[in-house]
């Protein structure tokens, strides 16, 4: 009896670890099935590099969200990696215990804040920061929904990802090779340069990527700011309109013009892409780290 | 030995050290500091405009107008998908974990493969998994409903919560395992009794990830959980959530109700906090089983 019941589970457990590795593939086929009826009428190609969107005229160009989601996606990250990665280095190699007990729950307490909370504390802070003072003191007017504030909300938004990530990473390394640094005269800092980032690169790089696909997709708290207008921005100071934005902007309406909704399973079919790729990739970094390590 | 230009080059070599030293220092201070004014932002715009009347009362006529009312509905559908969501997540993710962990063979590829998957799935952006949930949805003939929300929110809550669980597993001590098997528990009765007992604590930490995240979701709802003003009676109503309502209020023109919205998230952000002081507090609680 205790062994049936012990077969019974071990059968339906191993059903449902099937599950995952099937649900991402799931993921990528509903979407693109979804999005057939749109690629039948245009390629591929020509739908991503088209700049006019205009549903009602049958019109459905991606090219001016794809570049809305590069641009936020690359302010983000100017801003972030530098002040993560710092950080990351200052809590593994430098702080005290008592700081890095009070640094650890704040990131992740950062990780855990719901995006529309960033969205509306970026409503309320950056963009009448961008719009009041930045903007004039690069001689520009503008409302303050831009690039530049979906850049730096989305920036305080990866800080967590690529500073837990970069944590472990330096974790990893062993000891005794800082010393052995240390005892060659090296300063605290050489040793960091020379050893801890040499050694980590694969990690970081990794870390960055990991932070990288969390901006392509992060949706409320950007299109609250960005200022979702369909065209390809020119500088930090236009609006912009990612593709998760898009996708979210739009569900109401997607039923009632046709091939609609096709177009948005194909822009959410092309954002998983996209994000799916870069992950795949920081993993396969990362594994690699782990190898050598263990 | 105490050339001049040693002491020239040290001087460089430190001060290099110190530039960088300063740097570091902002950048956590720009973390936590961040982190403070985010919070300090919310919840000083938000408090002035809360009152009892927002928590307890679901929205009445011309509420989006500035009338009477608050947003009970939301704050109350939230409480319902989120732990619907949680529920479902749990029921997949902890045998996943229990068989990669005490089923599979030690040389087994299965078990890098589910957490490669896992770690994948972790990564696909909420509004994907939105607009997958809307394909289910309409394959399954349901429409905008509590159900198709939790389904939802459940997919994207599924790999936190198995991430979350994995790890808390991985480290029950083989000895532990083995010592129960060699006294004649089955797999599964070492799992539910042996594993499951140790591990307690960390699961419930998980399980509060999983649900403040599936609280806190508000793209991959958008399409499938519908809105209301009403309180959800059943699986197959719409329901609010508490991130769409405060996005709805934001969204009109009147001052009252963007008051409101600000009222909204500062709830919000309060029952994150409390969620996530919770986790941490039963992770040091609850261990009275457990085995050091």
């Amino acid at each position: 009896m205790r062994l049936l019941k012990n077969k019974i589970a071990k059968r339906t457990m191993i059903v449902l670890t099937g599950v995952p590795t099937f649900l991402v593939l799931l993921i990528i086929a509903g979407l693109f099935l979804k999005a057939r009826p749109i690629l039948a009428e245009n390629s591929f190609f020509s739908l991503l590099t088209s700049s006019t969107w205009a549903p009602s005229r049958g019109q459905f160009g991606l090219f001016p969200f794809i570049m809305g989601t590069f641009w936020v996606t690359l302010a983000a990250l100017i801003l972030a990696v530098p002040v993560s990665l710092l950080s990351a280095i200052y809590l593994s190699e430098y702080a005290p215990c008592r700081l890095r007990e009070i640094a650890k729950p704040a990131v992740d307490l950062l990780a855990g804040l719901p995006s529309v909370i960033y969205g509306v504390w970026g409503m309320l802070l950056i963009v009448p920061l961008v719009g009041d003072y930045l903007a004039p003191a690069f001689g520009r007017s503008s409302s303050g929904y831009t690039v530049l504030a979906g850049g730096i909300v989305l920036a305080i938004m990866i800080f967590p990802t690529i500073i837990s990530v970069s944590l472990e990473v330096f974790g990893s390394i062993p000891y005794g090779m800082r010393e052995a640094s240390l005892s060659l005269g090296a300063t605290k800092w050489e040793t960091v340069k020379h050893v801890v980032l040499k050694k980590g690169a694969q990690g970081v790089i990794a870390a960055v990527v990991l932070g990288l696909s969390r901006a392509l997709g992060e949706t409320m708290a950007v299109l609250m700011v960005v200022g979702n207008i369909p065209r390809v921005p020119k500088s930090l100071f236009d609006g912009g309109y990612p593709l998760p934005a898009l996708i979210a902007n739009n569900y109401g309406e997607m039923m009632s013009v046709p091939l609609y909704d096709s177009a948005l399973m194909l822009a959410a079919g092309v954002l998983l892409l996209i994000v799916l790729v870069f992950n795949i990739l920081a993993r396969l970094f990362l594994v690699r780290v782990e190898r050598r390590t263990a | 030995m105490n050339h001049p230009a040693d002491g020239d080059r040290m001087r460089r070599r430190r001060l290099e050290e110190g530039i960088f030293k300063v740097l570091m220092g902002l950048s956590v201070f720009a973390v936590i500091g961040g982190l403070l004014v985010i919070i300090g932002t919310i919840v000083w715009k938000g408090l002035p405009a809360l009152n009892l009347a927002m928590i307890t009362q679901t929205p009445k006529g011309g509420y989006y107008l500035g009338r009477e009312g608050g947003i009970l509905n939301a704050i109350a559908g939230s409480f319902y998908l989120a732990s619907g969501a949680t529920l479902l997540a749990v029921l997949f993710s902890l045998p996943v974990v229990l068989y990669i962990n005490i089923y599979a063979r030690k040389k087994s590829r299965l078990a890098p493969l589910t957490r490669f998957s896992f770690d994948v799935l972790w990564g696909i952006p909420s509004i994907v998994y939105g607009a997958f949930g809307f394909i289910i949805m309409m394959a399954l003939g349901l429409r905008t409903s509590l159900l198709a929300g939790i389904i939802t929110v459940a997919l994207l809550e599924f790999p936190i919560m198995s991430r979350a669980a994995d790890e808390v597993v991985r480290l029950v001590p083989r000895e532990l395992i083995e010592a129960s098997l060699s006294l004649g528990a089955t797999r599964l009765e070492t799992s539910l009794k042996v594993v499951i007992r140790q591990c307690l604590p960390g699961l419930l930490t998980a399980v509060l990830i999983a649900f403040g995240r599936g609280i806190g979701d508000a793209a991959s709802v958008l399409f499938t959980a519908g809105f209301t003003d009403r309180l959800p009676t059943s699986l197959f109503q719409p329901a609010a959530t508490l991130p769409l309502a405060i996005f709805f209020q934001l969204g009109t023109p009147y001052p009252e109700v963007q008051q409101r919205a600000y009222a909204s998230a500062a709830v919000l952000t309060v029952l994150i906090l409390l969620i996530s002081l919770l986790a941490r507090g039963l992770g040091k609680r609850y261990t009275r089983h457990v085995i050091k």
